[in-house]
């Protein structure tokens, strides 16, 4: 299966489960503060980045494990993601006293991943499952050309 | 938090980030400019964790949360090593792309605890 995989996009690849672990930490290292720190002060939207941290992390492990049941789990985690920056960037902007959240300030100390689409995050989150996305797509070219 | 010494300190992380960026994409695997702006990288975040232990004893205390200013100093510590590692076993030129993108998320890290120190938003 990896044979006919050009050497240049398995790198990308390399970069991205990077850029992936990356977040993984930083969602899961913002959370768990939030959560042991601040819980009651938003408990929807700090459960949610809680959500996002792990989702991050199944994803990061989905993109280097092998096979075709990780791969389905990491187009179904990415997907998830997109989703999530969407949908949570959004409601965050328009109506952020959904989400508990007292204003849409993504730096603020009730931010998560997904606030305000990533942008506390360099707009990564949003980006990000794009990019995953594309590369899984090829991925999956490589793997029905090299059945 | 010294705020010239952060300001520095996030300045060296992004042209670090920067360099090893440019020596991926130009097809270098890890070598000794990349893994060793990387490396400085990383002294100048242990020169940091001295800083925000004794900054506090001197009069210096941070507005924010501490404990939130070490996970982001802690990870990003354990960040750097991890890609110098990857940058030695998987002799690639991605694995030089990896350590710029670790030394740019350590530039970010940096201003976030550099928040935490000295503005708070809320």
């Amino acid at each position: 299966m990896t044979e006919n995989t050009s050497p240049s996009r398995l790198g990308v690849g390399r970069v991205l489960v990077a850029v992936y672990g990356i977040l993984a930490i930083a969602a899961t290292g913002r959370s768990v503060f939030q959560i042991i720190d601040r819980f009651h002060e938003a408990p929807l939207a700090f459960s949610l980045s809680a959500v996002s941290a792990v989702v991050y992390i199944v994803a990061t492990i989905a993109l280097v494990a092998p096979g075709r049941t990780w791969y389905r789990v990491a187009v179904a985690t990415i997907g998830f993601e997109l989703a999530g920056v969407l949908v949570i960037g959004t409601i965050s902007l328009v109506a952020p006293g959904i989400l508990g959240l007292h204003s849409a300030n993504p730096f603020g100390r009730e931010a998560t991943v997904w606030s305000a689409y990533g942008a506390g995050y360099l707009l990564v989150p949003l980006v990000l499952p794009v990019l995953g996305l594309l590369y899984l797509r090829g991925r999956r070219n490589v793997m029905r050309s090299a059945a | 938090m010294i705020e010239w010494f952060t300001w520095a300190q996030v300045g060296v992380a992004v042209l670090a980030g920067l360099i090893c960026l440019a020596l991926g994409f130009a097809g270098k695997i890890p070598n000794d400019y990349s893994l060793g702006v990387a490396l400085l990288v990383e002294l100048l975040l242990l020169a940091q964790l001295v800083v925000a232990i004794v900054a506090p004893l001197a009069g210096n205390p941070p507005t924010g949360s501490l404990p939130e200013f070490y996970i982001y100093l802690v990870s990003a510590i354990i960040l750097v090593p991890l890609a110098g590692f990857w940058a030695l076993v998987e002799r690639t030129r991605w694995s030089t792309v990896v350590l710029g993108v670790a030394c740019l998320a350590v530039a970010v890290m940096v201003y976030r605890m550099y928040q935490i120190w000295t503005v708070q938003v809320a």
